[in-house]
């Protein structure tokens, strides 16, 4: 076969580790979860976590506005050049599992305005416990759960609780207040997921968003390997 | 030919990013002008020997081998509205996207690399069915059936509107929607003599005048 690197070829199909120009594209990781857990504050806070060791872009799915991009651009956490929304026509898992191609575009054309980058963050739209990520969108997911959507959550199961790369149980410091039982959470998702990690986190904690953070960092190191 | 590659192109699932668009149902629905299946009815038939008429020509002359560039024109100067001429690049754009891999082939790649961003939804639509073997009357038919099933099943979620009701509508359209492909099929062989000037230019001026309000709106559920 015959690898031609000075012309650029035709975009890229899906989920190609290499750009037309034959250079590596950048990590992409989703983060879906129910609506109101805390995707959208996770993706700030780990956008300020890596801003400045990364380069780094962010693409939401809202359902019908654009406020979580606008949220995005309101805490400047990245420059807005670096922010995109895709709309999703009312079907936020459609466009991250069945019908990928608007997002697939969105990571793309960042890459071309902003790149090279080295990270994308994808944010679905607030869906429901079934949401998953399509391989040919992301190279791994995360699924955002909160303390205050119910501890039975994790027991329930699903395909986004059981399959995700890494399971995030949001909201930590509120399950006194809520009735939400941490250690029963911890144990049902253990039982649901085997040895895929699980991260309890409150972003109102000094800790944050870091294990999050570093299971990123560790993602994009098996990533550039 | 393949008839089961007319069903796999054609099918409401195949991923090419119209699950995104309503055909200017959302835009119509909050005017109040589609309220049920009869004014949705009405809405598909108006769009369908318009825009759908337009779009099945375009989409039957690219199925002919007719120069895509001088079609994407033809459909540039057939939208007035700057706002659908973006969606339909971008529609154009995802459909190339999922056409090049399901029907790899050397003249969707060479498509790719001329229009990066995107040509015109139906022109690409048209080289899809000729990648998968199809003829200029799938391409038509294709094109016309997608100008009133987007606003059908987009209706279905905007109003809550029964989907049996919508599906209804669909089966009422068929007759009329084949009398438009083969129109559209007879101006598409006319292309190679006459040029695109051959194309019909029906406008629906209510749906180019709405979509760039329906594009300004903050809040709404499709992006057209």
């Amino acid at each position: 076969m015959h690898l031609d690197h000075t012309h650029p070829g035709p975009a890229a199909v899906s989920a190609d580790a290499r750009r037309p120009d034959g250079s590596r594209r950048a990590l992409r990781i989703g983060l879906g979860g129910p609506v109101g857990s805390g995707k959208t504050a996770t993706v700030a806070a780990l956008c300020r976590a890596l801003r400045d060791e990364l380069s780094l872009a962010v693409v939401t799915n809202d359902i019908y506005t654009r406020e979580d991009a606008e949220f995005l651009l309101r805490e400047a956490v990245l420059p807005p050049e670096r922010i995109t929304a895709v709309e999703t026509g009312a079907c936020p898992h459609t466009a991250i599992r069945d019908d990928i191609s608007a997002n697939l575009e969105a990571v793309e054309d960042l890459e071309d305005a902003v790149g090279p980058l080295d990270l994308i963050l994808v944010e679905s739209g607030g869906d429901n416990l079934t949401a998953t990520f399509s391989k040919g969108l992301v190279d791994a997911q995360v699924f955002v759960i909160d303390v205050a959507g119910g501890d039975d959550i994790p027991r329930k199961g699903g395909p986004g609780v059981t399959t995700a790369d890494l399971l995030v149980v949001n909201k930590t410091d509120l399950a006194p207040y809520v009735g939400s039982d941490l250690a029963r959470m911890a144990a049902d998702a253990k039982a649901q997921r085997a040895e895929l990690p699980v991260v309890l986190q409150s972003l109102r904690d000094e800790r944050g968003v870091a294990d999050v953070a570093a299971w990123v960092r560790g993602r994009l190191a098996a990533w550039t390997a | 030919m393949s008839r089961a590659a007319l069903l796999v192109l054609a099918d409401g699932r195949f991923p090419a990013g119209g699950h995104a668009h309503s055909g200017g149902a959302e835009a119509a629905v909050k005017a109040g002008r589609i309220t049920g299946a009869a004014s949705l009815e009405d809405f598909c038939r108006g769009r369908l020997h318009t825009a759908g008429l337009v779009a099945a020509a375009l989409a039957a002359a690219a199925a002919l081998g007719a120069d895509p560039a001088g079609l994407d024109a033809a459909a540039d100067a057939r939208t007035p509205s700057p706002a659908l001429r973006a969606a339909a690049r971008r529609l154009g754009r995802q459909l190339l996207r999922a056409a090049r891999a399901t029907w790899p082939s050397p003249g969707l790649d060479a498509v790719a690399r001329q229009f990066p961003k995107g040509a015109h939804q139906p022109v690409v639509l048209g080289l899809a069915a000729r990648a998968a073997g199809l003829g200029p009357g799938d391409a038509a038919h294709c094109a016309a059936y997608e100008s009133v099933s987007g606003p059908a099943t987009a209706t279905v979620r905007l109003l809550s509107l029964d989907p049996f009701d919508a599906t209804g509508v669909l089966a009422r359209l068929a007759p009329e929607l084949d009398r438009v492909a083969d129109s559209a099929v007879e101006a598409a062989r006319r292309v190679a003599d006459e040029g695109t000037d051959a194309l019909p230019a029906a406008s629906a001026p209510l749906l180019e005048v709405m979509a760039e309000a329906h594009a300004a709106w903050p809040v709404r559920l499709f992006a057209s």
